[in-house]
């Protein structure tokens, strides 16, 4: 018996230059990112302060770290597919089959696993805890662990890239392709191992958030008082806690299948690829509004904040909002209306997706009126958000004609629907996360991100989207079909170059954001923001200082109606001084610890052992994370005090520069 | 002016414009190709038809999406913080009324859509067969690792890679896959189907007029998808009869025997014709009595082998 399993010298893939010099460039600037940290000292503090830390708000940026570092691997995918289609008219191109059909495979997982998916939850994660008036969520231990996971996941398929191979077999490996006979290589175990391992991270994320909506709020904050954003962070999260099961059963049936002979979606021996079909859309179509309600909820907080008004038809909103996480569960049909189920199924699906346009709709509506005799005013979160509502509605459109089954006869499975789900998951969900990181970003940080970078980025992004994916509805409509490595239909070059032009412009958006991040932090002193409000914003996150400390909030607020922080701020104003100082109290908050991170640490191994088929490793590392597990619970202590001496020195630093902001304010006046 | 033009020394003229020539060179096909979409230049009875309810259901939605994307602009524009002409309401959260026509607009305009939904879903499913006063012709097709197979039962022969039927008579396609999924789809003829191993489904197509078309496979199924296409040709009724004549003097016989052997993998076969074919070949396929397409090998432990390219 081979000690490795599979492994050999021979997974690495020597002969393929452009794998090893991604590799080099990689492995070269890892090492050197772990040199420089050691050298300077600062590795105590990474561990102390992020990789054992528990506090929301520190895990809440490591996911956004985590999506953006993520986005980047997935659109240099994004950029060699369409520079591989804007070769390769009647000619192969520079990526073989073999090395295409992993791209865009390995492009859409990220995106939507490591990219979107971290996004949100790390937007949710850092401003529920503030926005419900809390000082965590409700397992913070159970935080760490999900996000670990989910670094875990994408650290598998990035892996792979390097040991081995990825999956050939498109975003969600449909069998019999993704079955043994078809897909014999470790491709789709990487695949399978890194989203069964990150999908528990998500859903132990869904499980802590939902029940800290539920069961975690400031005295005072009833269901009806909670601004929108935690509402879709509510509805996004019981999606997740209700379709990731299905994900997860899904896979362990392909893994059983693959692994140990079973014939639950294979050709023979009585497997039936339908059920499989069923079954991640089941879970697939949910989890496209996991992704959007949260973004959903930024627009809600953006829209009132920069218009200076309430959002408009509040309750309105939280029903289309729940209407939305029901019906979510009843479309998934309308992935393969093409299988020939028969008019009744195909109608009664097509209707039911149109069905959830209209609570959709009233969003859109809603935000409208929001702008409706407010005073806008033109921060990027506000571009983002309009530039959200053009491309949204764009995007619906185009879905709800895919719901329409003689429409989806024609165009299923052809560029035009690579264009609608760009249209709604770059319109709807990047927008949305970008609007969100830039609103929040002085709140985590203390200064804000520098405007005009912010908004150059907007525009190269906005103008590339439509410049890469309009030619692609076109292109759908000429019967262009997806995933295609070659073609050899002349007309179809010129929109493939239009398209390759406008991944360029995105190029340069995300080339801004960047320097708008690096402009920004060595600019920090001129960007700084004392009061914790900068945006004159309306719900709690605001009430606290820019970042927030450990216990987020000196005294829990009381909560008294809607909109809390305006109310408390226009008494405020009217004032012209805050009020009385609260007496402050020792606060305990939940100690840190690396048992996410450690237990991450084997994950990985365990994940790398099975898809190699190491067993002994496989055993091992299965026993280190359920020892980690056990230490964990044994501990004796699970929490620090923070003095109320401490808690009053920080409340103090916040409340004389909140002072002195009223005092500037009332002398401009 | 145009003669001075042409007089011009070409090397000069692409030295003025050369941006200008490579654009209107890139635009050209293009402004060709703008009104003559596969899908909205369609051929037969069900692509007139699919295209119809596409145009008709975009149609319903931008009288919606246009005034919304229109008041969006004009609603941020106005609104904008700069403008003090514009009335600030600064605690104007709800409005009965406009809640009744934000809910009222959508539904309505869903209900509408639901109404050509339900009503075209059931007329143009694929196994609907089209009213005709000729009968249609069965044609089999078999996807497979990667081509595709035509069987032609009534006439016993069977070509690969290039389908040829009769123009004007409906088309009626029972479909299944070797191995793994794939989608038969002609643009321009109309609705498309899977093909799926040890299950049959059932598509009917017409073609009005003789022409050539293109055909492919709209569902990704690996290393050869990007050559798994074929031609369409639509004959007339008497081309169509000599077809299956000149067919019918081919020597090579499809079996199960010959039917393995083309099961196996292979990338950009040309096209060829079986002049007779062995009796329920297809229901042996459909009900898995000859065995799934055999997938690739291991190149290496962990590494799947790219397939031998044949021929």
């Amino acid at each position: 018996m081979n000690l490795l399993g599979k492994l050999s010298w021979e997974a690495v893939p020597f002969h393929e230059p452009i794998v090893m010099v991604t590799s080099g460039v990689v492995a070269t600037a890892i090492t050197a990112v772990l040199i420089w940290v050691l050298v300077k000292g600062y590795f105590p503090y990474i561990w102390k302060e992020w990789l054992s830390s528990v506090d929301h708000k520190k895990i809440g940026v490591m996911y956004i770290m985590l999506a953006m570092v993520m986005l980047l691997r997935g659109f240099s995918d994004a950029i060699l597919m369409r520079s591989q289609q804007a070769l390769a008219m009647n000619a192969p191109g520079y990526l073989p089959p073999d090395h295409y059909n992993q791209i865009f495979t390995a492009h859409g997982t990220m995106m939507i696993f490591f990219v979107a998916m971290p996004f949100v939850i790390g937007l949710m994660n850092f401003v529920v805890p503030l926005q419900l008036g809390t000082r965590d969520v409700a397992f913070p231990t159970l935080n760490s662990v999900g996000f670990w996971l989910t670094a875990t996941g994408a650290l598998l398929v990035n892996i792979s890239l390097f040991v081995g191979e990825f999956a050939r077999t498109g975003w969600l490996p449909y069998p019999p392709l993704s079955e043994l006979q078809y897909s014999p290589g470790v491709g789709v175990d990487y695949y399978l191992w890194a989203l069964q391992i990150s999908g528990v991270g998500t859903l132990l994320s869904g499980v802590n958030l939902v029940t800290t909506v539920l069961k975690v709020r400031a005295p005072g904050m009833s269901y009806l008082r909670m601004p929108m954003f935690c509402w879709t962070t509510l509805a996004s999260n019981l999606l997740i806690v209700a379709a990731f099961p299905i994900l997860t059963a899904t896979f362990a049936m392909l893994l059983l299948d693959r692994y140990l002979g079973f014939h639950f979606f294979t050709n023979d021996g009585g497997g039936n690829l339908m059920m499989f079909m069923n079954l991640i859309w089941a879970w697939g179509h949910p989890e496209v509004y996991i992704l959007v309600l949260p973004a959903f909820g930024v627009f809600s907080e953006v829209f009132s904040t920069f218009s200076r008004k309430p959002l408009f038809g509040y309750r309105s909103m939280v029903i289309a909002t729940m209407a939305i996480c029901v019906l979510a569960f009843m479309v998934w049909l309308h992935h393969f209306f093409t299988m020939g189920a028969g008019g009744d199924v195909n109608a009664i699906f097509g209707i039911a997706t149109m069905i959830i346009a209209v609570p959709t709709g009233v969003k859109i509506f809603n935000w409208l009126f929001t702008m409706y005799g407010g005073r806008v005013v033109f921060h990027t979160p506000v571009l983002w958000a309009i530039g959200f509502v053009v491309t949204f509605v764009i995007g619906g459109m185009t879905g709800v004609l895919l719901a329409v089954p003689p429409a989806d006869f024609v165009l299923h499975n052809s560029l035009f629907l690579v264009a609608h789900f760009h249209n709604v998951i770059i319109g709807g969900v990047l927008f949305g996360a970008f609007a969100g990181y830039t609103y929040w970003f002085p709140k985590a940080f203390g200064f804000k991100l520098h405007e005009g970078i912010g908004k150059a980025a907007f525009w190269f992004w906005i103008v590339g989207f439509y410049v890469a994916f309009m030619p692609l509805y076109w292109l759908g409509l000429d019967g262009m079909t997806r995933r295609m490595q070659h073609y050899d239909v002349p007309e179809w070059r010129p929109w493939l170059l239009v398209a390759a032009f406008g991944a360029v412009l995105i190029a340069i958006g995300i080339g801004l954001q960047i320097w708008q991040v690096v402009y920004s932090i060595r600019h920090r002193e001129e960007l700084r923001d004392l009061t914790g409000d900068p945006w004159d914003g309306r719900s709690l996150e605001w009430a606290t200082a820019s970042p927030p400390p450990l216990f987020n909030f000196a005294v829990l607020p009381d909560v008294e109606g809607e909109e809390t922080y305006w109310v408390v701020k226009r008494a405020a104003r009217e004032r012209a001084s805050l009020s009385a100082e609260p007496k402050y109290v020792d606060i305990e908050m939940p100690r840190n610890s690396p048992v996410g991170f450690i237990c991450a640490f084997f994950a990985t191994i365990l994940g790398f052992a099975l898809i190699w088929h190491i067993w002994w490793l496989v055993i091992a590392a299965f026993l280190g994370a359920f020892a980690t597990f056990v230490v964990f619970a044994w501990r004796d202590e699970h929490e620090e005090v923070i003095p109320a001496e401490t808690v009053a020195r920080l409340d103090r630093e916040n409340r004389a520069s909140r002072s002195a902001a009223l005092a500037r304010l009332a002398a401009s006046s | 002016m145009i003669r001075r033009a042409m007089n011009r020394p070409q090397l000069r003229r692409r030295r003025e414009t050369p941006l200008g020539w490579s654009l209107a060179a890139m635009l050209t096909p293009v402004l060709l190709s703008g009104c003559s979409a596969a899908l909205l230049d369609t051929k037969g009875t069900i692509g007139h038809a699919n295209r119809t309810i596409l145009i008709d259901s975009l149609a319903i939605m931008l009288a919606i999406v246009i005034p919304t994307i229109l008041a969006t602009f004009a609603f941020a524009w106005w609104f904008r913080a700069g403008n003090r002409k514009a009335t600030y309401l600064p605690d104007w959260e709800f409005s009965g009324r406009i809640e009744m026509i934000v809910w009222a607009i959508p539904t309505m305009t869903i209900v509408l859509l639901g109404g050509v939904t339900w009503i075209s879903a059931h007329q143009l499913d694929p196994a609907q067969p089209i009213a005709s006063d000729t009968a249609a012709i069965d044609i089999q097709v078999v996807s497979l690792d990667w081509k595709w197979l035509f069987i032609y039962p009534e006439h016993r022969v069977a070509s690969v890679n290039e389908l040829v039927v009769p123009a004007g008579r409906p088309l009626h396609f029972m479909l299944t896959s070797s191995s793994v999924m794939n989608t038969f789809f002609v643009p321009q003829l109309g609705s498309m189907i899977y093909t799926m191993n040890g299950m049959q489904t059932e598509l009917y197509l017409q073609a009005d007029a003789p022409g050539t078309f293109r055909g492919i496979s709209g569902h990704y199924s690996g290393e050869g998808f990007s050559d798994m296409r074929f031609d369409v040709k639509a004959l007339s009724a008497e081309d169509f009869a000599r077809w299956v004549n000149k067919t019918r003097e081919g020597k090579t016989t499809l079996d199960a025997a010959s039917y393995t052997e083309l099961a196996k993998q292979s990338i950009n076969i040309p096209s060829s014709t079986y002049g007779t074919v062995e009796r329920d070949l297809f229901t042996q396929i459909v009900s898995q009595k000859l065995a799934p397409g055999p997938g690739p090998e291991l190149a290496r432990e962990g590494i799947s082998a790219k397939p031998e390219i044949k021929p």
